[in-house]
């Protein structure tokens, strides 16, 4: 009964109340995809909601299993991975120390995507969080394309022409891009060669608008790579493909959704892109050493006024009420800009000539059929991005970029303090100075000793994208890790797992603040 | 850019005292506010006046530290003229400014204590000299030990001290209280006193030392750096300043933290193989009772730091663990001014000191320094003159020791550049030891992060470097490593120690780190037996190999010239020689093949292969037809010791391998397996009987896997280098740098056999020879064998212990072993008789052969017998002592 009881605090708390209701779709959801998803609304009402909580607190009261210390940490640390840049990679040095990143499914399997590669061909760093809805074939596509778009988007003219060249010739070609993957997070094989085709056509028509000597402007790159893919997986889907099963792919990844928030680091370049509703947020050490959040991007989804403003201003005025309905597009869907989700783009003319070509499969599913009501004037959704310039600053210690997941359970300044505090303690804490204070040998032992302390309690966690998680996850009201809330909140049946928490995907980017430093004069 | 020249065409010397005593006040007050006393007044006192640079000079120095000084100080006093020293900041700006001050001869080896032990007595006849206020305290210093293997260490320090004549004593840990009113010694076992220890202020003695310099006519310009260094068909020219160029016979390289990159910016690269690591030392503020100046300082080595008294208070630091290396990528005069201060890295240091000294804790702090030292990867400094450029000589590297040092080190420098080799030997600190394969900066990161902490770490017999390894290695190494090899490293290469066989606790070998019997005794043993009863396999691929041909004869002119031994012999045969340098000292200790009439094969020791080139090129004429080459990466060898070598190989080959068909000493071309062009030698390097192979590279996996397999009915195994030492050292085969160096001859060693005084050449140091065999040695080689030594519970003889004889200081071993033949510790050594009228007393049989010698492990003394020939040629096989002797010696750790 106690444990029901606090699971209500956090609900209440959290304001997690729309993740209800699909609670009830969950129970015959369909083996394909989850409906459940929290960016669909709900066809329950508020009362139900209630009664079917109290259903489900037997469920959570009955075991009195908990996980011991060392299961919550594999459980957390499953996915984790983290990569340092070298320190002399020959080039330049580099103003990004490494990446750490993590996520923690809710969804079974998880919806989320994470990426992160180094451009060879040309500079930076990509990092990009992918939150898949409705499956997961969208969000996993972006994660193995959307960087290549990006990179090829970037790439001056006389690279374009090596690349043609090559490709034309049968040599190897130069490799564009160096993944940094975990190794949970899979390619598809049976598509590459669609996907490279796909790119191809892409870069031969860069090349045709492109002339010799001109370098691509990184923002536009950006806008360019992000539409180019949503209409390279919407049309892949119209044309189809001869191997069933490819097919068959194809059509999921685009009537599946996701959003993408896309970093990109080159000296002290920092550009965002973002489509819907992940968030990148910038830690920003004060000259007192705490820490303040910067967020870098817009969410795109109902409580962004302007955003509101776009979508309806994109449609007859007839239309105003049923755009958006209770705060989702169409009454339907949470963020109001994302990839795939044909659904929402294509005439309901072509979304039955699409389904009835296609594969078996997709007859039997009812998601795909139903068309969204008050389905006038598509598109009603597009992918392009919005795209934030930030120039870096030696104060600009690191970049979280995060799936909604995280953003929903921690206030992005808490994020911030959270990590912040977690780098300072293993890596940089602030040093400490006597100046011309008064100060024995004994007192500066005992603050040594307490500052060491402090390090090893955080040392618990390698990885400050676990550190983080662990904080979204298992935070008392009081603000610090609860063992026992953890435990539970780990410990969920997969089914329940969704209405508490949601798919949870980090990436912290570390600066070198003397590179930046030095960089900036 | 202003500059400030301090000469004596400058300033008239009888300024400088005037001067220096006024600006020594001002110090003072600097000193209080926290620094050093920085020698800032001397370009305040007079600036704006830049005195151009001289066109010519013939000694340049670079480095106006406390190193730079030294050689400059130690030249001007041997009589040198036109010394030009530049220094790009001002003097003593760089670690000189910022070391802790600590002149202490408890070192690790003994030309280190010598060196130290100089700088001593020279920094405190400075003040009298110069009379420039030195700080000079002699407070004797104490190293603790907190366990029992650390004590040890220390008392094996003592004996060696002894022999230097260094006064020490072992004491108590009450005598400790006594002596040091702060010290903790609940904890301790003992510890060493050295009452001859010093402290100084370091800006200071380097201001002496450039004041003096300058009395006998040294320039000293400040804020000149030097940019590059001119060479001209191997020899420096001149150098290329901020201000001007000048041309100049010898450059000194004195730049410290800079003196790699200098070295890099030479038109012909040096490379000077050190890398900086930061240290941190801590100031207080006077404690209550001010600590008096001549309180010793304490070395605690188990707890990393040491101490000492600083302006009523103390100054400790240590060496971490975890160093923190620096300036990998490059440094700048600014940055060593302002290194922070990190005190979360301090904090094991800061509990050493308080646990040490617990009554500091309500002491006040003024101070945490960050002091940047530079380190190398041995441990050593760098000396002498550089391989590839001739009047190019380097001093620097001096792993956080550079006061103690520099004026020992300044002295050595200024004899080798005075006379064309140092007063003692110094090839430890010789920075031929390292060639350019030391000089990445990865692998120079890598390994002073190890070498710094190993300054105050436990070293046992036979340590090995962790870091940096696996740099070179023979094609053979996976084969070796999965058969269970342990591996040691020398000059970059993985040599085998010994092969664990397989079901051995392998976690328990690798403890083996004592001063008593180490864990692998059986091992080696096994391998040692298999050696004399059956036939092993030693990979021996790290020897330098070199390669000597020509048109007509002038190889065999050249090596006529530089060997001892008489090459001209018939090809094929194999001539053990030593190089000699004009001393009639050992310079190379090779086996020279003759592979045809005019191309020879020599093999030297592996730390030979930069000392050895370069000696060579030093003598030869520039001649086109005549071409050395290089081609120790050509060949692994492969040694097969042990009476059933030659059925190994005959059954390889269809050739009879049997003393008849294929006589000691020999060398042949033949197939082994199917691979052809095998060079086939017939010797071991140990006495015992056997063939080296060499193998082009690309042969090696095949042929040692034929000898395996043929091998296997024979009982064959591999074997390492510490069975090899083993066999090598009970047949008293002395190796060239550990047992002989350029300062030992044929004679002292018994190895007149090997000099061929009528070989019609007239041999490099022939003359010196002559002149000893007339007036005969007053020191000679002895092998040792130990008696009432308990192997299993007595301390091993490792190197470097004192000899006596008759309870009379007679000598030093250079190396020991544990025979498994004689089944007793064998040491090799020198001893000479004492001197009783001041001239040295020449050797005689009788005091070889009469008196009771004894050995000195750690303070205590073991009885052994000398012997001048090796056991086995006594009894067993004395009819073939002549061949044996014939047969070689060198390598083994």
């Amino acid at each position: 009964m106690a444990a029901a009881c606090q699971f209500f605090r956090l609900i209440r708390g959290r304001e997690l109340g729309r993740f209800w209701a699909p609670s009830v779709l969950c129970q015959n959801c369909c083996l394909f995809h989850h409906p459940c998803h929290g960016a669909y609304q709900p066809l329950a009402n508020s009362d139900s909601r209630w009664n079917q909580s109290r259903a489900y607190r037997t469920s959570i009261a009955r075991p009195t299993y908990y996980l011991t210390p060392p299961q919550v940490n594999s459980i957390l640390k499953a996915n984790e991975y983290s990569f340092k840049v070298p320190e002399f990679d020959g080039k330049n040095l580099s103003s990004v120390m490494g990446f750490e990143s993590n996520q923690l499914p809710a969804n079974a399997p998880i919806e989320d995507r994470r990426s992160a590669a180094t451009c060879l061909q040309t500079r930076g760093m990509l990092y990009g969080v992918f939150d898949g809805h409705a499956g997961c074939a969208c969000a996993q596509a972006l994660s193995e394309r959307l960087f290549y778009y990006i990179a090829v988007s970037m790439l001056p003219h006389e690279t374009l022409v090596e690349l043609e060249n090559a490709v034309e010739s049968g040599r190897p070609l130069q490799p564009i891009l160096q993944w940094h993957k975990h190794p949970n997070d899979y390619f598809s094989r049976e598509a590459s060669s669609l996907y490279f085709n796909s790119l191809r056509t892409y870069w031969q028509e860069l090349l045709d608008l492109s002339t010799p000597g001109e370098k691509p402007d990184v923002s536009e790159a950006l806008v360019n790579a992000f539409k180019r893919l949503d209409n390279d997986i919407s049309l892949e889907a119209q044309v189809g493909d001869p191997n069933a099963f490819l097919h068959y792919w194809v059509l999921r990844v685009a009537f599946s959704g996701a959003t993408a928030c896309v970093a990109h680091v080159d000296g002290n370049d920092l550009h965002i892109a973002n489509t819907g509703d992940g968030r990148a947020v910038l830690g920003v050490q004060e000259p007192d050493g705490s820490f303040s959040a910067m967020t870098l991007s817009n969410d795109h989804n109902a409580q962004n006024e302007s955003e509101v403003m776009r979508v309806r201003s994109e449609h007859p005025r007839s239309e105003t009420k049923t755009v958006v309905k209770q705060d989702r597009l169409l009454g339907l869907l949470m963020p109001f800009r994302a990839f795939g989700d044909v659904k929402f783009k294509w005439s309901i003319e072509l979304q039955r000539r699409v389904l009835e070509s296609g594969p078996d499969q997709l007859h039997e599913n009812e998601h795909a059929k139903f068309i969204p009501p008050n389905y006038h004037t598509p598109p009603y959704l597009t992918a392009e991005p919005e795209i934030t310039r930030h120039r870096l600053r030696p104060q600009d210690r690191f970049l979280v970029i995060g799936s909604d997941g995280l953003w929903e359970t921690l206030h992005r300044q808490e994020v911030v303090r959270i990590v912040g505090e977690y780098l300072t303690g293993v890596h940089q804490q602030q040093p400490i100075s006597v100046g011309g204070y008064k100060v024995t040998l004994g007192q500066m032992q005992g603050l040594l000793q307490e500052r060491k302390a402090r390090v090893s309690s955080t040392f618990e966690d390698q990885n400050s994208a676990t550190h983080l998680i662990r904080h979204a996850v298992g935070s008392n009201e009081f603000g610090t890790v609860d063992h026992e809330r953890l435990s539970k909140m780990l410990s969920l049946p997969e089914e329940l797992a969704r209405m508490y928490r949601d798919d949870i995907t980090i990436i912290i980017v570390q600066f070198n603040p003397h590179v930046i430093g030095s960089q900036q004069n | 850019m202003h500059s400030c020249v301090w000469s004596c065409r400058a300033l008239s010397p009888a300024l400088l005292p005037r001067l220096f005593s006024e600006t020594r006040c001002c110090g003072h007050r600097l000193d209080h506010q926290g620094q050093w006393g920085s020698i800032r007044f001397l370009t305040t006192a007079k600036d704006s006046h830049p005195t151009p640079l001289p066109g010519q000079a013939r000694v340049v120095i670079c480095g106006g530290g406390i190193v730079g000084t030294s050689v400059a100080y130690h030249l001007a006093k041997l009589g040198w003229t036109e010394i030009v020293l530049l220094e790009q900041g001002r003097l003593g700006a760089g670690t000189t400014r910022l070391c802790a001050g600590i002149v202490s001869v408890a070192k690790p080896i003994t030309i280190e204590s010598q060196m130290a032990n100089y700088s001593n007595s020279l920094y405190e006849r400075l003040e009298e000299e110069t009379g420039v206020k030195t700080a000079f305290v002699r407070t004797g210093s104490l190293c603790l030990a907190q366990n029992q293997d650390r004590f040890l260490s220390l008392k094996r320090l003592a004996s060696r001290l002894k022999v230097l004549g260094i006064a020490c004593d072992v004491i108590k840990p009450k005598d400790v209280a006594k002596l040091h009113p702060l010290v903790n010694i609940h904890d301790l076992v003992g510890a060493l006193h050295l009452p001859g220890d010093a402290v100084v202020s370091p800006p200071d003695v380097n201001h002496a030392l450039a004041v003096a310099a300058a009395r006998h006519g040294v320039q000293i310009h400040e804020r000149t750096s030097v940019n590059h260094v001119l060479v001209e068909k191997g020899h420096v020219t001149g150098v290329e300043t901020d201000r001007g160029p000048i041309e100049c016979e010898y450059f000194v390289n004195c730049a410290g933290q800079w003196a790699y990159e200098l070295g890099q910016s030479s038109e012909v690269k040096v490379s000077v193989p050190l890398h900086g690591c930061e240290h941190f030392y801590l100031l207080t503020k006077p404690l209550q009772e001010p600590l008096p100046p001549s309180t010793p300082v304490v070395m605690d080595m188990d707890g990393r730091i040491y101490v000492r008294a600083w302006q009523g208070g103390v100054l400790s630091g240590g060496f971490e663990k975890n160093p923190k290396p620096i300036f990998t990528e490059g440094r700048n005069q600014l940055e060593i001014q302002n290194m922070q201060e990190d005190w979360d890295h301090f904090e094991p240091m800061l509990n050493g000191l308080l646990r040490r000294m617990p009554s500091l804790d309500s002491c006040e702090i003024h101070q945490l320094v960050n002091c940047p030292e530079s380190f190398t990867p041995d441990m050593r400094c760098l000396m002498g003159e550089t391989p590839g450029v001739h009047g190019y000589f380097v001093l620097a590297g001096m792993n956080s020791s550079g006061l103690s040092f520099a004026g020992g080190a300044g002295k050595y420098l200024a004899d080798w550049m005075t006379y064309g080799y140092p007063s003692a030997n110094v090839w430890p600190l010789d920075i031929k030891r390292f060639g350019n394969l030391q000089s990445s900066r990865t692998f120079l990161r890598h390994r002073v992060m190890e070498v710094t902490p190993l300054l105050y770490e436990l070293k046992v017999p036979r340590w090995d470097f962790q870091t940096g390894r696996q740099l070179r290695t023979s094609p053979l190494y996976d084969r070796l490593d999965t058969q269970g090899a342990r591996w040691m490293e020398k000059h970059g290469f993985e040599r085998a120690k010994y092969f664990v066989p397989a079901g051995k606790d392998l976690l328990a070998l690798d403890q083996s780190k004592t001063f008593y019997k180490p864990d692998w005794f059986d091992i080696v043993g096994a391998e040692v037996k298999c050696c004399k009863e059956a036939v092993c396999v030693i990979d021996m691929s790290s020897f330098t190999k070199f390669e000597l041909t020509s048109s007509g004869d002038q190889a065999l002119e050249l090596l006529q010239r530089l060997c001892a031994n008489d090459l001209n012999v018939p090809v094929g045969h194999i001539v053990h020689t030593g190089m000699l340098n004009e001393r009639g000292g050992y310079e190379n200790d090779c086996s020279v093949v003759r592979l045809s009439k005019n191309c020879f094969f020599i093999i030297s020791p592996t730390d030979q292969q930069v000392h050895c080139w370069s000696w060579l090129k030093r003598h030869m004429p520039s001649d086109p037809q005549l071409h050395l080459e290089d081609v120790s990466w050509k060949y692994t060898a492969l040694n097969l010791i042990g009476p059933r070598a030659m059925d190994v190989l005959s059954e390889l080959s269809y050739v009879s391998m049997t003393p008849e068909h294929f006589p000691s000493l020999f060398c042949k071309e033949m197939s082994v397996g199917y691979a052809n062009g095998i060079r086939v030698m017939s010797m071991t390097h140990t006495g015992e009987p056997g063939f080296m192979l060499y193998i082009p590279i690309e042969y090696a996996l095949h042929v040692y896997n034929e000898v395996m397999s043929v091998g296997q009915k024979y009982g064959i195994r591999n074997a390492g280098y510490y069975a090899l030492r083993s066999l090598r050292i009970e047949k008293f085969f002395a190796f060239w740098g550990q047992d002989l160096d350029s300062f030992t001859t044929p004679l002292e060693c018994g190895r007149e056999f090997r000099v061929k005084f009528d070989k019609h050449t007239d041999f490099l140091g022939r003359e010196a020879l002559l002149q000893q065999r007339q007036e005969g040695v007053t020191r000679r080689f002895i092998m040792l064998v130990l008696d009432d030594h308990d192997t299993e519970l007595d301390l091993w003889p490792w190197w470097g212990e004192p000899i006596y004889r008759n309870g009379e200081l007679v000598g030093v071993t250079t190396s020991s072993a544990y025979s498994y033949t004689l089944e007793r510790h064998v040491c090799l050594g020198f001893v000479s008789p004492p001197s009783l009228d001041g001239t040295p007393a020449v050797v005689t049989p009788d005091f070889i052969n009469r008196g009771d010698y004894e050995v000195d492990i750690a303070g205590q003394r073991y009885p052994a017998k000398a012997k001048l020939y090796p056991f086995s040629s006594l009894f067993a096989q004395q009819r073939r002592r002549k061949d044996d002797m014939e047969l070689s010696n060198f390598q083994g750790k």
